[in-house]
């Protein structure tokens, strides 16, 4: 038991706490809000060290006078010196945010740690208390509270700390829901650990990120609320802060509108800082690579080498061509980390290509290329997609032409998503996501398209297609939002059919009738198909040929009778053999491998 | 349908009773020197103890709270201490005042921060980089602030707008529209930003999903996905968001009014709280409350109503 995650969880803490530091002052945005507010807590502390004037002596003589001479930044209404009270001011600031923290962690953090851990009626309970608690104008309450205990900020803030409790007590209560089950977790509580010792040790560990960002944010918005009742003339009038500043400042706004800059200044830096400070933490926490400008002109640089020699001459003669196809995503330091190398390989008409591998192979990139449908960041490098004699890839760019793409998709270019029920809008009925497209690309009236659909339906084995045309997707299986969608594909008879592991997602039972329903279309509508797919099996079922693809390259490709029988390729062999064997491989990690 | 809006109007009742329980114990229970603040410290005792007979503040607190809660009921929150005012009526005069600041407010707050959301969620780039921006520009700045800068400018530099005050609408449309602009102004500018940055994540989440690469795939035009699906789904999230918004603004209307001097909900409050005129106060609470939980009912309803599960 001496290499359990939970010992290296343990010895991992101080190194996590520290590199967070180092990674704070890396961070440009946190070294400086760190520093500002440093000096605002030094300044806090040496207030009475610093000042050359008391803050409360008023000065008759010297009412209002401005920036400059004895009076650095002048003095307000009374003659009192401005830097003077600004200095003892942010002490009360300060404090303020201390309370309101230090009072909703003390208060939420266990309690969530307590509904997190333990759930149940206490969760029900401090739960339905988190919701009220939010849904309360804090200011009101606050005003209620210094009608009922008179001006004390001190007991202001108290209650507020109260009234902002719920925001600790949901992110722990988040957080330790989430790990509660963590194999850890339960090696710890296996090992004999009480459930203290747990929450104490393991859990804690988890929440103390999000607590330390939160109370970044709240410090701020407690003192917005602070100086905003301090402004109002609600608080204690004999303690000195920005808010009281603020408010003498803008009685004599006419006379002198200086006197609300200062305090304004100070107080929206202040609250500003701990926002970005908050900000700085959560990107250093979650380790986001933001392309820094030089990582950028280096993708740049990496783009403009791209080799996009011409087309093959004969890829206008295939109903699709792709050559030399490489898809990448550009990393944070600058290069580009590619899915997809350098693949070829064509389909003619009514012809069925499969594509073979393993997930991660780079197989739903290149279906997605071909569709134009690759995620916003996605880069394509090198290579050509050519559809009936139309150049898909605009190279400018890196990547597909949207503009060549519209022409194409859903009238001669279609597609057959993997997961049935995630690939239906639920808020839309079945019906209105199939009349649409063919309104759209066929122009056909409304009307006329739902005659269509309910034909559809009908051909995709549907045996009421009136009320599944009603229905709204989560009212139907996940088979029949298969059936919809390979109807919604087929319904403005494409030319070519891009299907991603049609089956995959489907009971063993439904995936033979939708193999069988998909080679039954593909041959009457004669169309051309690209079929995605880990399973050798869908592939000798429905492909004329096949491509082998692995790490993003193509390991083999031909007739799909040939490589069944004599596979030249030992990857193409294991894939094979795993098949016959009635495993999937082993790197699979969706799909079949719940159902064997 | 009917009993799901039964269940939440009963938790709202139910949450109702228990705020306005634990108000009336804070606010009443350390009222000793209410007699004397309304007579001035001159008062001689008799004078005090008749005063305090007369409010009823001689009677031992549950009978109080217990008169005060079946009054309440029937609507009837009494008087104000110091002007004997009904105070509901009171209250009613000053709240279409509230409304319409923050319900103006919220609307524009609304569609701009929709907009802004969107096409950050959208285009990227410099967009999104100014909203997240302005988001914390926006938290940094307190609507006091925003409002405090907002007069200087407008009223005092270049004297476009009035500074303070209130025109009700059947005096004057043109001033009383005028009067409205820099208090709504700095209600917006305080929540639009991070109502944006919100709304721009729930877009986000939004355009991850699948069905909207199977409705491009179908050749549905991207304007269309945007801003019939991808809206459409993001919608209750957004809700959700403005009517967390919207709670907030009801905070800032009582800075915003004390501000620009507008007779409504929150100056009365400030007011109230200054003068220790406790009833008073204990029903602008009240009335906040009932505001708050209509609208988690309606954000509520319609969320329900937008989602097909549980519509029907």
């Amino acid at each position: 038991m001496t290499t359990t995650p939970t010992a290296a969880a343990t010895h991992g803490a101080p190194l996590v706490r520290l590199s967070l530091l180092q990674r704070i002052v890396r961070n440009p945005i946190g070294l400086t809000t760190s520093i500002f507010l440093l000096i605002v807590l030094a300044i806090a502390i040496l207030a009475p060290v610093i000042s050359a004037f008391d803050p409360a002596a008023t000065d008759t003589d010297n009412l209002m006078v401005g920036p400059g001479g004895a009076h650095i930044l002048g003095t307000d209404s009374a003659g009192r010196d401005i830097l003077a009270r600004l200095f003892f001011g942010a002490q009360t600031t300060l404090i303020s945010a201390v309370v309101v923290v230090v009072t909703a962690v003390s208060i939420g953090v266990p309690s969530g740690l307590i509904a997190g851990y333990y759930g149940g009626k206490f969760d029900g309970v401090s739960s339905w208390m988190a919701n009220m608690l939010m849904s309360l104008p804090s200011i009101i309450v606050l005003l209620a509270v210094r009608a009922a205990f008179g001006p004390s900020i001190l007991i202001s803030m108290f209650v507020f700390g109260i009234l902002i409790t719920p925001s600790f007590f949901r992110i722990t209560r988040t957080a330790v829901m989430s790990v509660r089950n963590e194999l850890y977790v339960d090696a710890a509580r296996v090992s004999g650990l009480g459930d203290l010792r747990i929450i104490s040790k393991h859990i804690f560990t988890v929440v103390r990120a999000p607590i330390i960002i939160q109370s970044a944010m709240i410090s701020g918005i407690a003192i917005s609320i602070q100086s905003g009742l301090e402004f109002l003339g609600l608080g204690d009038s004999a303690m000195i802060s920005w808010g009281v500043m603020l408010n003498e400042g803008f009685r004599n706004i006419f006379i002198n509108p200086m006197l609300v800059l200062w305090p304004g200044i100070v107080i929206s830096l202040t609250i500003g800082s701990f926002a970005l400070l908050g900000n700085a933490l959560r990107d250093a926490l979650e380790d986001t690579q933001k392309l820094s400008s030089k990582s950028k002109k280096v993708a740049a640089a990496a783009q403009a080498e791209v080799d996009h020699s011409a087309a093959p001459a004969d890829a206008a003669s295939h109903l699709l061509s792709v050559s030399k196809l490489s898809v990448g995503y550009p990393q944070g330091d600058g290069s580009l980390k590619k899915v997809v190398s350098d693949v070829s390989f064509h389909v003619d008409k009514g012809e069925v290509l499969g594509i073979v591998g393993e997930s991660g192979s780079g197989k739903s990139q290149t279906a997605f290329s071909i569709l134009g449908l690759l995620p916003g960041n996605a880069k394509i490098a090198t290579g050509h997609i050519v559809f009936d004699g139309n150049e898909l890839v605009s190279t400018g760019e890196g990547a597909i032409s949207q503009k060549a793409m519209t022409q194409f998709r859903g009238k001669r270019i279609a597609y057959i998503p993997q997961e049935p029920m995630s690939n239906l809008d639920p808020a839309f009925t079945i019906g209105y996501q199939l009349v649409r497209p063919m309104t759209e690309v066929l122009g056909v009236s409304k009307k006329e398209a739902k005659v269509r659909a309910l034909k559809l339906l009908d051909m995709v084995g549907i045996n009421n297609p009136e009320r599944v045309f009603k229905s709204y997707p989560h009212e139907v299986s996940g088979g029949m939002a298969q059936r919809v969608l390979i109807a919604g594909a087929v319904s403005c008879e494409p030319d070519l059919l891009i299907a991603d592991e049609p089956t995959t997602a489907l009971d063993v039972t439904v995936q033979a009738e939708v193999l069988d329903l998909l080679r039954d279309l593909q041959k009457r509508l004669g169309m051309g198909m690209v079929l995605v797919t880990h399973n050798f099996g869908v592939v000798a079922d429905l492909a004329d040929r096949v491509v082998v693809m692995q790490y993003g390259r193509v390991v083999e490709t031909g007739d799909v009778r040939e490589i069944l029988r004599s596979p030249k390729e030992q990857y193409t062999q294991v894939l094979l053999s795993s098949m016959l064997e009635g495993k999937t491989p082993m790197t699979m990690l969706t799909g079949n491998a719940k159902e064997q | 349908m009917i009993a799901f809006i039964a269940r939440r109007f009963g938790s709202g009742a139910f949450l109702l009773l228990i705020i306005s329980t634990i108000a009336y114990f804070l606010m009443f229970f350390s009222a000793t020197n209410v007699a004397m603040n309304i007579l001035g410290e001159d008062a001689t005792s008799e004078a005090i103890l008749a005063k305090q007979r007369e409010l009823g503040l001689d009677q031992p607190l549950l009978e109080r709270y217990w008169a005060w809660l079946t009054n309440a009921i029937t609507g009837d929150f009494g008087i104000s201490w110091f002007t004997n005012e009904d105070i509901v009526k009171t209250i009613l005069a000053r709240l279409p005042i509230t409304m319409t600041l923050v319900i103006g407010a919220i609307l524009i707050a609304a569609v701009l921060a929709t907009i802004l959301g969107m096409t950050a969620a959208v285009k990227g780039g410099a967009i999104d980089r100014l909203v997240q921006f302005l988001a914390v520009a926006g938290f940094a700045v307190p609507n006091f602030v925003v409002a405090i800068f907002l007069v200087t400018l407008f009223a005092i530099n270049w004297a476009l707008l009035p500074a303070t005050g209130w025109v009700p609408l059947q005096e004057d449309p043109t001033q009383w529209f005028l009067s409205l602009v820099l208090p709504t102004s700095a209600l917006v500018l305080a929540t639009v930003a991070s109502a944006a940055q919100q709304i721009r994540s729930a877009i986000k989440a939004v355009l991850e999903k699948d069905w909207v690469r199977t409705l491009t795939s179908r050749g549905i035009p991207r304007r269309e996905i945007l801003f019939k699906h991808v809206l459409r789904s993001a919608a209750p999230a957004g809700l959700t968001v403005l009517s967390l918004q919207f709670v907030g603004m009801l905070g800032g209307a009582v800075i915003i009014e004390s501000i620009f001097a507008l007779p409504g909900l929150g100056s009365l409050a400030v007011e109230s709280t200054s003068k220790g005129d406790t009833p008073v106060v204990m029903g602008v609470v009240v009335f906040t409350v009932v505001i708050v939980i209509l609208v988690n009912l309606v954000v509520d309803l319609v969320n329900g109503w937008l989602n097909p599960k549980v519509r029907v």
